[in-house]
C-alpha cells in the first residue's frame, strides 16, 4: 500500500516537471527526458547487482558478531563502531542500504545502524574523491568533514535517548 | 558539467566480486534451495524498486534544467544567516539526483555567491534528508516508520553542520570566502 502511494508521487512529480520543461520548450523536455533515461540505465546494473547481493551478504553476516558488537546492548561502542564502519564502506546507495539492512536484520540495534548509515552518507568515501574533491574548493570539504564529525553521534544519541525507530 | 564515464568501474568490479563470493558461500554452506529462496525474493524486490529509480532519475534531469540558480543563491547568500541554513537544507532535502548534479549544483551556488555554511547544510542536507534516496532506496529496504524516524532524528543536522562550519570558518580562515 505505501509503495503505491510513494510510487504515485514520485511520478506525479515526474508528471509536473515533464509539463513545467515542456511549456519552457520543447528542446528543455526532451534532453531531460533523455539524460533522465541515461542516468536510469547507467544505474541499473549497479541496483540489480546490489539489490540481489544484498540478501546473500545478510544471509553470511554472522548474526553472533554483528549482535556483539552492534547490538541494541552495545551501547556507545557500537555507535563508534558503526561510525568507524560507515565511514569506510565503499560504494553507491545500494551498498550502504544493503548492509545496514543486512545488519539489522542480523540483529543489529537501531541506533547503531543510524550512526552507521549517517557516517556512510557523510563520509563515503568514493563519493568524496570521485566527485566532492574535483569540483569543490578544498577548504570546503575540509570545513564539511570537520564539521560533519559531531553529526552521526548526535543523531544515534537522539535515537537511544527516544527509543526509536 | 557532466564527467566523462571511466573505461572500467572499479567500484562496482569490487561489490560484484564481493556479492558473488557471498551468493557462492550460500549456494555452498546452505544448499541450492536456500540460495535460490534468497535469489528470488531479491529479483522481486529489483523489479519493485525499478519504478522508483527511473521517476528518481527524470526528477534529477528536469529539476536540475529548470531550478533558478540565481535566485537560489540570493536566498542563501552570505547575509542569509539562520534563514539561508534553513532554505539550504529544504532545497538539498527535496532536489533529487545523485552526486552527479548535487555537487555541480553545490559548486553553482557558491560561484553565484551562496554561503559556506549554507553550502554545507545544503550538501549535508542531501546526503541525509534527500527524499528521492529515502523513497527509492531506504523505504524499500528498511519500512516506511524506520525511514520517517530517521528522516525525524536527521533533521537538525544539516543546520548544526551549517552553523559549525560556518564558526570554524570564522575562527581558522576569516578572509576565506570559498569561492571555487
Amino acid at each position: 500500500m505505501t509503495l503505491y502511494i510513494v510510487e504515485g508521487l514520485l511520478w506525479g512529480l515526474v508528471a509536473a516537471l515533464a509539463l513545467a520543461a515542456a511549456v519552457r520548450g520543447r528542446i528543455l523536455f526532451r534532453e531531460g527526458v533523455r539524460e533522465g533515461a541515461m542516468d536510469f540505465l547507467r544505474l541499473l546494473p549497479k541496483v540489480l547487482i546490489g539489490v540481489v547481493g544484498s540478501g546473500f551478504i545478510a544471509a553470511i553476516m554472522p548474526p553472533e558478531i554483528i549482535a556483539r558488537w552492534l547490538g541494541p546492548d552495545s551501547g556507545f561502542l557500537g555507535v563508534l563502531i558503526g561510525v568507524v564502519g560507515g565511514a569506510l564502506s565503499p560504494g553507491g546507495p545500494v551498498v550502504g542500504f544493503s548492509i545496514s539492512a543486512a545488519a539489522l536484520k542480523s540483529g543489529a540495534g537501531a541506533p547503531q545502524v543510524i550512526a552507521y548509515m549517517t557516517a556512510w552518507a557523510l563520509f563515503a568515501l568514493q563519493r568524496f574523491f570521485l566527485w566532492e574533491l574535483p569540483i569543490m574548493p578544498r577548504g570546503l570539504v575540509l570545513a564539511r568533514l570537520i564539521a560533519s564529525l559531531p553529526l552521526p553521534f548526535l543523531v544515534a544519541g537522539a535515537a537511544m535517548l527516544l527509543g526509536r525507530p | 558539467m557532466r564527467r566523462k564515464r571511466k573505461p572500467f568501474d572499479w567500484s562496482t568490479a569490487g561489490i560484484l566480486a564481493v556479492m558473488s563470493t557471498a551468493a557462492a558461500a550460500v549456494y555452498f554452506r546452505d544448499g541450492r534451495d536456500r540460495f535460490l529462496e534468497i535469489l528470488f525474493h531479491d529479483l522481486r524486490l529489483f523489479a519493485d524498486v525499478l519504478a522508483k529509480v527511473a521517476a528518481g532519475c527524470l526528477i534529477g534531469a528536469f529539476l536540475a534544467r529548470l531550478m533558478p540558480r540565481e535566485l537560489v543563491a540570493k536566498w542563501i547568500g552570505a547575509e542569509s544567516g539562520l534563514m539561508g541554513l534553513l532554505i539550504a537544507t529544504l532545497l538539498g532535502a527535496v532536489l533529487p539526483g545523485g552526486p552527479v548534479t548535487i555537487y555541480p549544483i553545490a559548486s553553482a551556488f557558491l560561484v553565484v555567491g551562496a554561503d559556506v555554511g549554507a553550502t554545507i547544510a545544503f550538501i549535508t542536507s542531501w546526503t541525509l534528508l534527500g527524499y528521492t534516496r529515502a523513497l527509492v532506496w531506504e523505504i524499500p529496504f528498511f519500512g516506511l516508520e524506520f525511514v520517517l524516524w530517521r528522516t525525524l532524528l536527521s533533521t537538525p543536522l544539516p543546520i548544526i553542520a551549517g552553523l559549525l562550519a560556518r564558526f570554524l570558518i570564522r575562527t581558522v580562515a576569516p578572509h576565506w570566502e570559498g569561492r571555487p
